[in-house]
């Protein structure tokens, strides 16, 4: 996240150098400094350096039936992007991104700033309530949410009956990718919440001074003084999502069981490659959708941050 | 730390350190009854799964499939249900709880560790290669983890730790997102004078870190150890890639297990009841954590997390 604040960070928080007082102190205050980092460093370099490595390294080779391993150059990548299984997984969770994020990062914000505004009673309670699902593992909350959608006894499926509204079909093919979204947004909701909410209580109190003398009502508060000043924050929580959303992997997973015909082992790029890589023993190749797809999040990611970038600079460019 | 320090992290008050201030601004207290109520419709939505695994785990497995799923229904079978789960098959969801357990603390004690002494390391000291160090750790954060399961697994078959705890444990020891956290914690929470005051002491850097630094940095180590802690603990994917035995498994990877089998069928139909009750078990003792530790990790995540 090399976004603004923490480059700006950098800029004010170095000490001058002037200051130091000998050669001494400042080579013992670097060993040491060396020291703190390295067993972060050794396991950085050795969990995410050289896996990394490994299977840009991997994804170069093709496994043959006889004979293991033979150099393929960009085989694998040219395959990967025209497999349809591949591209319409990656569309798939393209299209999750697209519609998931926006609607649980909508609603995280919302809570957020109700809760920040304190105008509601309990708040301490909601808060706590709105972010215990992310406590469940994704497992559970999966397992969970099967048997709620259930056609025959899920509870939704006997409320409808009991309404008039006949039963909902949660797990067809058209509609499991919706209910896909409602369990993620189940489960991370209040996470993106609290990250917002921790935000909004260290914005210092002079912002809001100038609002009041203003006589901004809470909207404009929240519209005008809140949401820009945690903007920051807000972004972390998109690029959380962003790789969130492309890694999906225990959902398809464990729907997979009790909606075998609605999920492919290809409804997702992550359980593509695991799919390839232990069940099809096709190593390479699933080293290639696994490095291909990294670099897709890195891509998205990016492009998001830097669409960010230019609103703030063009809206500090109007003000 | 003071008394006063003390009390201030306990009510998660103010630990955003003179620098900044808490807000004292509070121009309109009066309650919203319509966002009252709202708010608690909201609550009924991540509320009421839960409530259902509760009620389902005191049913048993015709009472599942005949009563409405959201109230009690047929007899009070809890007993029952907690009895065979903890009989299954020699009593294994002991064990992966206790594999759940061992890996989820080893894991974040670790990570904690690590990603403390990096981020202090960053906010402390100036050494050459401190900006790309910081910006490569920050850009890894983006590195989907998931991608990288795959060659770990590879690398991990060809050390002969697959199928060890240590193959779910080592690769759960990054937190990129730990080290960013407490770097800007560190920054916040320590002032520098206090460690030219402990060097001119005679202190060496390491009895610094330890006596002053780590003393004075509780808030962000609860809140990059409860991460740590709540990542390990519901991962699926990396134990599911590294481990064969059954008796390694931690809980998410032995009720999917279960579950699996309880939708394969076979005569296995009382399973369901067991998945569910096992369900509700494994969510409990972080759930149980968190209401615990709320205060601490709300404030660490507040000063440290994500300034604007």
């Amino acid at each position: 996240m090399s976004h603004s604040p923490t480059l700006s960070d950098e800029r004010t928080r170095t000490a001058p150098p002037s200051r130091r007082p000998t050669n001494t102190t400042q080579r013992r205050q670097r060993r040491a400094a060396y020291l703190f980092l390295l067993p972060f460093g050794v396991v950085f370099v050795t969990m995410l350096v050289v896996p990394l490595a490994y299977a840009g390294y991997l994804s170069l080779f093709e496994s043959k039936l006889i004979g293991g391993e033979a150099f393929a150059g960009l085989a694998n990548y040219g395959r990967a992007l025209t497999d349809p299984k591949f591209l319409e997984g990656l569309g798939r969770v393209g299209l999750f991104f697209i519609v998931q994020v926006p609607i649980m990062l909508g609603l995280a914000l919302f809570f957020a700033l109700a809760l920040d505004s304190a105008r509601a009673r309990g708040s301490k309670a909601i808060r706590l309530l709105i972010y215990m699902p992310y406590a469940v593992p994704a497992v559970v909350a999966t397992l969970m949410w099967g048997y709620l959608y259930g056609p025959d006894f899920g509870p939704i499926a006997q409320i409808a009956r009991a309404v008039g509204f006949g039963t909902p079909d949660f797990l067809s093919a058209d509609s499991i990718l919706g209910s896909m979204m409602n369990i993620v947004t189940w489960e991370f909701v209040g996470y993106n919440m609290i990250i917002m909410y921790a935000a909004l209580r260290s914005i210092p109190a002079e912002l809001y001074e100038a609002a009041e003398i203003d006589g901004a009502g809470q909207f404009r508060l929240a519209w005008s003084v809140k949401i820009p000043a945690i903007r920051p924050a807000i972004m972390l929580t998109v690029i959380f999502s962003i790789i969130g959303s492309f890694q999906l992997f225990a959902e398809p997973s464990l729907l997979n069981a009790i909606a075998p015909d609605a999920i492919t082992t290809s409804f997702t790029p992550n359980y593509y490659a695991y799919n390839l890589a232990f069940i099809n023993q096709e190593l390479t190749y699933a080293a290639a959708i696994a490095f291909l797809l990294g670099i897709v999040i890195a891509v998205v990611s990016y492009v998001v941050q830097l669409a960010e970038q230019r609103r703030e600079r063009q809206e500090m460019r109007q003000s | 730390m003071s008394a006063l320090d003390t009390r201030a992290m306990v009510t998660g008050d103010s630990i955003a350190g003179p620098r900044r201030g808490r807000r004292r601004f509070a121009p309109d207290r009066r309650r919203s009854m319509p966002l009252t109520v709202l708010l608690w419709l909201c609550v009924a939505y991540f509320v009421l799964p839960l409530w259902w695994l509760f009620v389902s785990s005191t049913k048993d497995n015709s009472a599942l499939f005949s009563t409405f799923g959201l109230w009690f229904g047929g007899d009070f079978s809890l007993w029952e249900n907690l009895q065979t789960l903890f009989t299954v098959r020699d009593g294994i969801f002991v064990r992966w709880m206790g594999n759940t357990l061992f890996y989820s603390l080893t894991a974040a004690i670790g990570a904690t560790l690590l990603a403390t002494m990096a981020g202090y390391a960053f906010a402390k000291y100036e050494f050459p290669g401190k900006k790309a160090m910081f910006s490569a750790t920050l850009g890894a954060v983006m590195i989907p983890l998931t991608a990288l399961a795959l060659p770990t697994y590879l690398l991990f078959s060809q050390a002969g730790l697959t199928d060890t705890p240590w193959a779910v444990i080592i690769p759960s020891l990054v937190s990129p997102f730990g080290v960013y956290l407490m770097r800007v914690y560190a920054a916040d929470a320590i002032d520098d004078s206090l460690l030219e005051a402990a060097r001119v002491d005679g202190a060496g850097e390491f009895r610094i870190f330890w006596q002053v630094g780590l003393r004075l940095l509780g808030p962000g180590l609860v809140t990059v150890f409860l991460f740590s802690l709540v990542a390990t603990w519901n991962n699926y994917f990396l134990p599911l890639i590294m481990l064969n035995s059954s008796d390694l498994y931690p809980l998410t990877v032995g009720l999917a297990q279960i579950q699996s089998a309880a939708s394969a069928g076979g005569g296995s139909q009382a399973l369901f009841s067991t998945v569910i009750t096992g369900s509700f078990v494994s969510i409990l003792p972080l759930v149980i954590a968190f209401l615990f530790l709320q205060r601490y990790w709300q404030s660490g995540l507040a000063s440290g997390g994500v300034k604007g």
